[in-house]
């Protein structure tokens, strides 16, 4: 399973999340973003750079309230919230944020 | 990953029986787990080449290791008391998803290989051979099962469909068929130590954050302590309490409980996850390893006592099998199970239950609350079906039922019940329980949450009911993102324990300092 954008392909697992997560660029995020129906602006890159930096570092997506606190220093407290992030990305800021920005998919009861 | 295309059921006031639509959910299948995935946890993957005998020689050795498995082949005389019981069935018509069905899957194998008359007369007794179309079935319907045990209630010979689905799920493991969902949360877990795979170092730098965050909030300096050796109380609790809305608010109130009282506690990275998935797949083996890790972190921090947070399925595995697995309560003959007894501190029980917990300090009257601070909301409360039909709570009988009510009714002037036949031992399954909280199956999981929102509804048209209160982590994520699905706010749905962080009074050190 994948894609291919200007003869360059990525590999995807069954639930379209990237298998290798070094294959992840721009071109990738707007192909993953158009199949999740969700129109990149710059606020939602702001998010996906955050997670990919905080996975650099951590090696897993952050918490939501990670989430939420970097965005809302970042943003302004208005924006710190998940109220905020789920306007972004309509089926949840983990899942689908994670999915767009080439993480892979957190699992558990969440 | 974009939400799936199917018809949302009407809510229609009235819980009401559908019409039988044969395969209506058949087209419902969740990921097989890939190779790798298998052979984390022992099995292999991919149809193993001798599937056929293997799957049968599985069912054999399940049949002796369980009593029980045998007597729930042979006892069931297809009554039809459970048909109209399962919220799977009542969500979708499909008639595979009648618990009695749903046995016979396996029932109609097991009469074929291990019956005189299904041997020598199958064909009079309902006895089939076991094909890969069959095998194929299983794997549908047993991941249509969450092993919520409300079927159960209402047999007349107490079958019990959940140990039915967990040995289908092993014979299927067995033979290379496992689901991606569960499986990958086990190896995980065995792996890095919870469901999420969240290192030590994220778990901290989350912790911290945390921590700052309830100090802004309330001028308390509430610690979540973690790795603390020679802490009296071990924290166990789902690792989606660390990084999800609304799981997180729950364990902030856990944190405050304690801090209110000066507990000394910890939680501990190697038992990060209190969940227990080798329960779902009926592997003994991948759950007895999952328990370990908590008996392990016991010994190694020197706890006095082991405090579970709110985890339905994790409670049923605490409660009802830690003690021979781990030696965590009384049975378990090993050394370290008795050098563990003998640390533990006899006057607690063991485990205990973080409701049990905080209800105790309440009635000892150590905890302060503002009752008027949750005015906002008017409560009810979803009995989660593995604390409900797997497990008690303290020595009281139905504190299951009990314990949590009044933890809510001690924090909150507003609390309306549910039609009686929707809560309690005959509570219905949020829908997600038990290996199904997973996106691909997401139109089962939409409708298997029916009869819940139909008696959700009714409160809250009723009693303007706002507020959904949980004690496990599956029924906080499947509420939040099933319950829109019903034309409800996913901010509806929360934590007992969340209710109890917002009334809880602490002091707020910051004024002392300026006092002073």
């Amino acid at each position: 399973m994948g894609f291919e954008i200007n003869g360059k392909t990525y590999e995807t697992d069954e639930e379209g999340y990237l298998v290798n997560l070094s294959e992840w660029d721009e071109e990738a995020a707007k192909y993953l973003a158009a199949e999740e129906k969700v129109d990149l602006t710059e606020s939602h890159w702001e998010v996906i750079n955050f997670l990919r930096e905080y996975y650099n570092d951590y090696q897993i997506a952050p918490a939501v309230r990670v989430l939420t606190k970097a965005i809302g220093k970042k943003l302004g407290p208005e924006k710190g919230n998940s109220k905020y992030l789920y306007e972004l990305f309509p089926y949840g800021p983990a899942k689908q944020a994670c999915k767009i920005a080439g993480l892979p998919k957190p699992t558990g009861c969440i | 990953m974009a939400a799936p295309q199917f018809e949302v059921p009407k809510l229609t006031g009235y819980a009401e029986t559908p019409a039988v639509k044969e395969g209506a959910s058949a087209h419902i299948k969740s990921f097989p787990a890939s190779e790798s995935v298998q052979a984390a946890i022992g099995f292999p993957g991919g149809l193993v080449e001798d599937w056929h005998d293997k799957a049968i020689a599985k069912m054999g050795d399940l049949l002796n290791r369980y009593r029980s498995l045998r007597v729930f082949m042979d006892a069931c005389v297809h009554c039809g008391a459970c048909t109209d019981k399962c919220h799977y069935f009542l969500g979708t018509g499909d008639p595979k998803n009648m618990p009695v069905a749903r046995q016979d899957l396996m029932r109609q194998v097991y009469r074929r290989h291990f019956t005189f008359a299904g041997k020598y007369f199958p064909a009079l007794v309902g006895a089939k051979d076991l094909t890969e179309d069959l095998l194929q079935e299983w794997y549908t319907y047993y991941y249509q099962c969450s092993e919520c045990r409300r079927c159960s209630v209402f047999c007349p010979y107490g079958i019990d469909t959940a140990e039915v689905t967990m040995a289908g799920r092993e014979i299927l493991d067995t033979v290379g068929i496992g689901q991606k969902y569960t499986n990958e949360i086990m190896g995980k877990l065995h792996k890095i130590g919870n469901n999420l795979g969240l290192p030590g170092p994220a778990l901290a730098n989350t912790l911290e954050g945390l921590e700052e965050d309830i100090l802004d909030a309330t001028g308390a300096p509430v610690k979540l302590p973690i790795d603390v050796k020679g802490a009296e109380i071990l924290l166990v609790t789902p690792s989606a309490d660390f990084f999800s809305e609304p799981h997180v608010e729950s364990l902030v109130g856990y944190a405050k409980v304690f801090h209110a009282t000066g507990a000394s506690w910890t939680l501990s990275s190697k038992a990060s996850e209190a969940g227990n998935f080798g329960m779902f797949i009926g592997s003994y083996e991948n759950m007895r390893r999952a328990a370990l890790r908590i008996r392990e972190a016991a010994l190694e921090l020197g706890v006095k006592r082991i405090v579970v947070g709110e985890c339905g399925h994790a409670w049923r595995v605490a409660y009802s099998f830690w003690n021979t697995l781990t030696g965590v309560g009384a049975g378990g003959a090993d050394p370290f199970s008795i050098e563990l007894q003998k640390q533990l501190d006899s006057r607690y029980p063991a485990p205990q239950h973080i409701c049990e917990y905080t209800y105790d300090l309440i009635q000892q009257g150590k905890l302060n609350f503002d009752k008027s601070l949750n005015d906002h909301r008017v409560i009810t409360f979803h009995d989660s079906c593995n604390v409900a039909r797997g497990a008690r709570m303290s020595d009281m009988p139905g504190g299951q039922f009990v314990i949590p009510r009044e933890v809510i009714k001690a924090v909150a002037n507003n609390f309306h019940d549910m039609a009686e036949e929707t809560i309690g031992e005959s509570t219905f399954c949020c829908g997600g329980g038990g290996g199904i909280l997973s996106d691909d199956l997401m139109e089962i999981r939409v409708k298997g949450a029916l009869p819940r929102m139909e008696a959700f509804n009714n409160v809250v048209q009723e009693h303007k009911v706002n507020f959904l209160a949980l004690i496990c982590a599956i029924c906080k994520a499947q509420f939040t993102k099933v319950v829109p699905y019903y034309g409800f706010d996913m901010s509806m749905v929360g934590g007992v324990h969340q209710l109890v962080s917002t009334a809880i009074l602490l002091v707020d050190e910051r004024e002392n300092e300026n006092q002073e």
